[in-house]
């Protein structure tokens, strides 16, 4: 058993950190996530040229083979940062249903680009009445020729606005809810009979509702098996929740790290409040939740390629934790700073929001710990 | 001992119920759930009841209130929540107002007390500064008197929709070389005198909210002096104590939870209703009975003070329970709408319709802005503080 990084791997630490802390303070945050497109092209593409996308994709398809283990260190600092560029929609996300459900033409295709940073993509698998349940779906793909007619709905897809491609999960046989019959296509997202609703996220992200109005995909825009796609969605989705895992415990550190900086200089009461044992203590429990998320995403990561029960129910643990531990991590940080803790000039309140968010992304506590234990039976 | 109420309370929440069918404004419905209400939205409830002669159930009948039986107070704040009728500024009528009735002069009560009442005049909370939170007593606005003015000079911070305030009233430092507490005055300022500028904080979720008010040589009248002066923190301690009297919202947080009832019933898991699982099924009982044990405790403490005897520390509970109780509701809420707690409902204009059903329009920001509560009047640590000082003498 080994937990240390290789050399490369600190190298890819450092050179993220180093970027993020030259170009990608609060204020930087604060201003790319408030302007008219809502992300940076620019810093996207530095992101490309410091070789971010390539490094968790193969070698073969122009990535760096650093697997989960570089997209943890990534999302981590991102999580720092709060990053909103699109990196695990497209990287993690858009990059996993190639690398797992890809053909070869697709990979050929698809990877390089993602890999150069040429290519964004967003993935809409949530409808307004599917809750948590990626197969509870009535967006419906019917065969038609040799390629399919694409109808329905998705809700809240987050990057969309961005995107050039959407990962869009449909019905392809059987009822509503049925596990089979899932299928996953790859759509441009500026083909004909699709309209999106582009807005704004309580966390500084973007979304769009996504209508699909008779969409012709051609053959290859399947991706994987025809209605066997929900094995491959739970697969990449889990991979997802590893890289936010890690991005949640991020921005625990940065919430921990503020307060306690804070409570040392904070004074009332002619001393710095920081020395009153019942916020020593509150502050020692949001470092252990820092540092059980941090040992979850470790955890997660290095179980991917197990078994699928193994697997998933890794997945769902760290989901739990990162949902249970941003969300007292978040509202402490709030509360020991006080009235400051409230206001939109601190980053306090952003971390805050985009911990609150990420319990809500792919499933909160409560699915994640029926999942879990329908695992453990 | 009994439950049930007397037919004459039956018949005064028929009248009190027809009333608000009757007189509640048409364009004020619903409203007060989606954003930002204006000046005006908050006073026009306010003056329906003034007219009536119900707007200050607190006060005394010979200031202007209504001489209601504890129990009477109780339905009529039921009435109102179930209605979801805007909850009433507290600054003037549950904070300034029983100070200048209690330790205010004559001239004072005639010229302050009708104002705040028929909501002519709009008050504003000048206690908090930059350096003087949870540690009130610290504060350091300085008034210096001259003749017969003072002149104030200083900051004060999270001052609640001072933006919109005609008047401030302002814990002010006289006396700089006692006991903290020893040399603070309590200063009614009127918002138009020159020196004053007040800025906007904006929280979390967007909204205005709160702001800063700074003084710059202001000069304020001698006669707007409460009571003597350097006695100011006796009346500050009391009306922090009634303060935290009407704020543990159990008729509110009623309302609320049959709110988050609808919700979860109209959410669906795997085509159940949310509220039919298990998992929330129990969270929502939990809260409820929260609640439960939060009203009797609010009622026990009315139907002492019912008794002559003032709410005493223990009355931090209800701030203590009922923030905790209101912000596990916002919670809640915001797991119930699932994905629809992503889009940021102040991005929308006043006629544009935020993604997802209605009724998840804007609860995420409601959530993360009713963090505010554990911190404010008191913060929760500094009630709890209160509660082991004053009541267990530890």
């Amino acid at each position: 058993m080994d937990f240390s990084y290789s050399e490369e791997q600190t190298l890819l630490r450092n050179s993220v950190a180093k970027f993020l802390a030259d170009h990608y303070d609060f204020e930087s945050y604060k201003k790319i996530s408030r302007s008219e497109a809502g992300w940076s092209r620019s810093v996207w593409k530095q992101f490309a040229e410091l070789g971010l996308m390539a490094a968790p994709l193969p070698e073969e398809f122009g990535g760096l083979g650093g697997g989960a283990v570089d997209t943890m260190i990534i999302m981590e600092e991102f999580g720092r940062a709060l990053v909103v560029e699109p990196f695990a929609s497209t990287v993690v996300v858009g990059g996993g249903f190639l690398r797992h459900g890809g053909s070869a033409a697709q990979k050929e295709k698809w990877l390089s680009k993602i890999a150069d940073g040429s290519t964004v993509m967003a993935f809409a698998f949530a409808e307004p009445e599917g809750r948590y349940n990626f197969a509870d779906l009535t967006t419906t793909a019917k065969r038609n020729g040799s390629g399919y007619t694409l109808n329905g709905q998705k809700a809240v897809v987050l990057n969309a606005p961005h995107a050039d491609v959407l990962i869009v999960s449909a019905r392809t046989a059987g009822g509503r809810r049925d596990t089979k019959g899932v299928s996953v296509f790859l759509v441009d997202r500026n083909a004909k009979g699709v309209s999106t609703r582009d807005y704004p996220t309580i966390d500084g992200q973007r979304a769009s509702e996504i209508s699909f109005d008779n969409v012709d995909l051609p053959a290859e825009a399947l991706l994987g098996t025809v209605d066997e796609g929900l094995g491959l969605i739970e697969r990449v989705t889990d991979e997802a929740i590893a890289a936010h895992t890690a991005e949640a415990a991020g921005a625990m550190k940065v919430l921990l790290d503020t307060t306690v900086e804070y409570t040392k200089t904070r004074k009332q009461f002619g001393v710095p409040i920081g020395k009153f044992q019942v916020l020593q203590h509150r502050m020692v429990d949001m470092f252990i939740q820092a540092e059980q998320t941090t040992s979850m995403a470790l955890m997660v990561t290095l179980k991917l390629d197990e078994g699928e029960t193994e697997r998933k129910k890794a997945a769902s643990a760290a989901k739990v934790q990162l949902g249970k531990g941003g969300r007292f991590v978040g509202q402490q940080a709030v509360q020991l700073h006080g009235g400051m803790g409230m206001t939109d000039e601190l980053n306090v309140g952003h971390y805050f929001k985009r911990l609150a968010l990420l319990d809500t992304l792919y499933g909160n506590v409560d699915h994640h710990l029926k999942r879990y234990a329908a695992l453990s039976d | 001992m009994d439950l049930s109420f007397s037919p004459e309370d039956e018949a005064f929440r028929r009248e009190v119920h027809e009333f608000i069918a009757n007189n509640y404004p048409e364009r004020l419905k619903g409203k007060n759930r989606r954003e930002f209400s204006e000046r005006e939205d908050f006073l026009a409830w306010q003056k329906v009841l003034y007219k009536k002669g119900w707007v200050a159930p607190l006060w005394p009948k010979e200031y202007g209130g209504t001489g209601w039986s504890i129990t009477q107070r109780y339905i009529f704040n039921e009435e109102c929540a179930r209605a979801e009728t805007p909850q009433l500024l507290a600054f003037g009528l549950s904070m300034v107002g029983p100070v200048i009735y209690t330790f205010g002069n004559e001239a004072q009560k005639k010229r302050f007390l009708p104002g705040i009442l028929s909501a002519e005049d709009w008050w504003c909370q000048g206690y908090s500064e930059p350096g003087s939170g949870s540690d009130l007593a610290s504060l350091r606005t300085r008034a210096v008197r001259e003749g017969d003015h003072y002149i104030v000079n200083g900051q004060k911070t999270w001052t609640t929709l001072a933006q919109y305030a005609d008047w401030i009233f302002c814990l002010v430092r006289t006396d700089p070389n006692v006991k903290q507490q020893e040399g603070i005055s309590f200063l009614l300022i009127d918002m138009k005198t020159p020196g004053i500028t007040v800025k906007p904080i904006i929280l979390m979720d967007g909204a205005h909210e709160v702001n800063e008010v700074f003084f710059d040589n202001v000069k304020v009248p001698a006669e707007n002096l409460i009571g003597e002066e350097n006695k100011g923190w006796t009346y500050a301690k009391f009306l922090l104590v009634n303060e935290r009297s009407g704020i543990a919202g159990v008729a509110r947080s009623k309302k609320q939870i049959e709110r988050l009832k609808e919700i979860a019933t109209s959410e669906t898991v795997d085509g159940t209703p949310l509220i039919g699982t298990d998992e929330f099924a129990r969270k929502i009982a939990e809260l409820e009975i929260d609640l439960t044990a939060l009203e009797f405790t609010e009622l026990r403490t009315l139907a002492q003070e019912a008794k002559g005897k003032h709410a005493g520390p223990e009355s931090s509970i209800l701030k203590i329970k009922g923030t905790e109780v209101q912000q596990r509701i916002t919670e809640l809420t915001l797991e119930a709408v699932g994905y629809y707690a992503f889009p940021y409902a102040r991005a929308f204009g006043d006629n544009e319709f935020p993604p997802g059903p209605d009724y998840a329009v804007g609860q995420s920001g409601t959530y993360f802005n009713m963090r505010k509560t554990s911190i404010y009047g008191g913060s929760n640590e500094i009630q709890r503080n209160i509660i082991a000082k004053a009541v267990l003498g530890l």
